[in-house]
């Protein structure tokens, strides 16, 4: 299955969850936030919220700024 | 302030520094902590971006080391022009700091200037307020805009000394003056900023607070400049609780003239 992270098509196996993206992306235990088609995915839901093909994920962090 | 208790209340949240600090342009992750540090702040600013696919996973996050629990952490949302873009990186910001709800909202007009986009900033400022956010709202310093703001129910209001980044200190004194006279939220200069003197300036004139960052991160020694502008806020700070004297035309000796010799 494709979908886009951050803009990139990202594959990964069907039934994938942002758990599993999460994990693909070595950011397990990071602070970060994500949003699927422009939604808010709470942190409590990434292990159930199943990714659908050519859903736009975005990850995010915190970075210095003024 | 030690000696003073006046507190700085932004949402009914009491802080003993009135400089806000950024966390942007410094050359390491030491040098953001030694400068923060430095300078006192309480309130810091950081940015939302999106994380690189495939950056190097033992960087430290900027949050493991500008803690939520010993910061009061304030997500911007610098580099949106749309009012929409701002509304969602608030949403991801509050989802990243566990529903926390103080944001600094800036939507910029272009790359050129950074300067404010007033349409897309009041359309972000009314989306935002309704969704419960504590709205902190860089603004131009135009008087009208900045009640108009505060009447919408942003938590404070801060307007440019001068360009973000440029340190050309606060090239509109009137026009802050005005904002502060019809405010009855926190008004803070937030840009424009250079050296500590354009800090004490506008805490002279009674801002409730100055936020800055590239006037310590771009100074030559950012640790101590983070000192300096410490001083600068607190110095400027006290002498507008004091009240300066009046200024006068022609001399007046400190000395009696009395018992002069000859």
């Amino acid at each position: 299955m494709q979908f886009y992270v951050n803009g990139e098509p990202t594959t990964l196996d069907d039934h994938a969850s942002l758990a599993d993206l999460v994990t693909s992306m070595d950011l397990v235990g990071k602070r970060i936030a994500i949003e699927v088609n422009q939604e808010i995915i709470p942190r409590s839901q990434h292990a159930e919220y199943r990714i659908q093909a050519d859903d736009h994920v975005e990850v995010v962090h915190a970075i210095g700024g003024g | 302030m030690s000696q003073l208790n006046d507190p700085l209340v932004i949402a009914g949240v009491e802080y003993q520094s009135r400089l806000l600090v950024g966390t942007g342009k410094y050359k390491d992750m030491d040098e953001t902590r030694a400068a923060i540090e430095a300078s006192g702040a309480e309130i810091v600013t950081v940015a939302v971006r999106r994380t690189n696919i495939g950056q190097n996973p033992d960087e430290p996050n900027l949050l493991d080391i500008i803690t939520p629990d010993k910061y009061t952490i304030l997500p911007n949302t610098a580099g949106c022009y749309t009012a929409d873009d701002a509304v969602r990186t608030c949403r991801l910001a509050r989802e990243l700091l566990d529903g926390h709800d103080l944001v600094k909202l800036e939507v910029l007009g272009d790359q050129k200037t950074l300067y404010p986009n007033i349409v897309e900033t009041i359309k972000a400022a009314e989306t935002l307020v309704k969704d419960g956010f504590k709205v902190m709202v860089y603004t131009n310093d135009d008087p009208i805009v900045a009640k108009q703001l505060e009447e919408m129910g942003c938590v404070a209001v801060m307007p440019l000394g001068s360009l973000i980044g440029s340190g050309l200190g606060i090239l509109n004194p009137h026009n802050i003056r005005l904002i502060m006279e019809a405010a009855t939220v926190p008004i803070l200069v937030d840009a424009g900023v250079g050296t500590a003197s354009d800090a004490a300036i506008a805490m002279e004139m009674g801002c409730e607070g100055v936020l800055m960052n590239t006037a310590i991160a771009a100074a030559g020694n950012p640790i101590l400049m983070a000192s300096a502008m410490r001083k600068a806020i607190e110095a400027g700070r006290e002498a507008y609780l004091a009240g300066r004297m009046p200024r006068k035309k022609y001399a007046s000796a400190s000395s009696p003239l009395d018992g002069v010799i000859g």
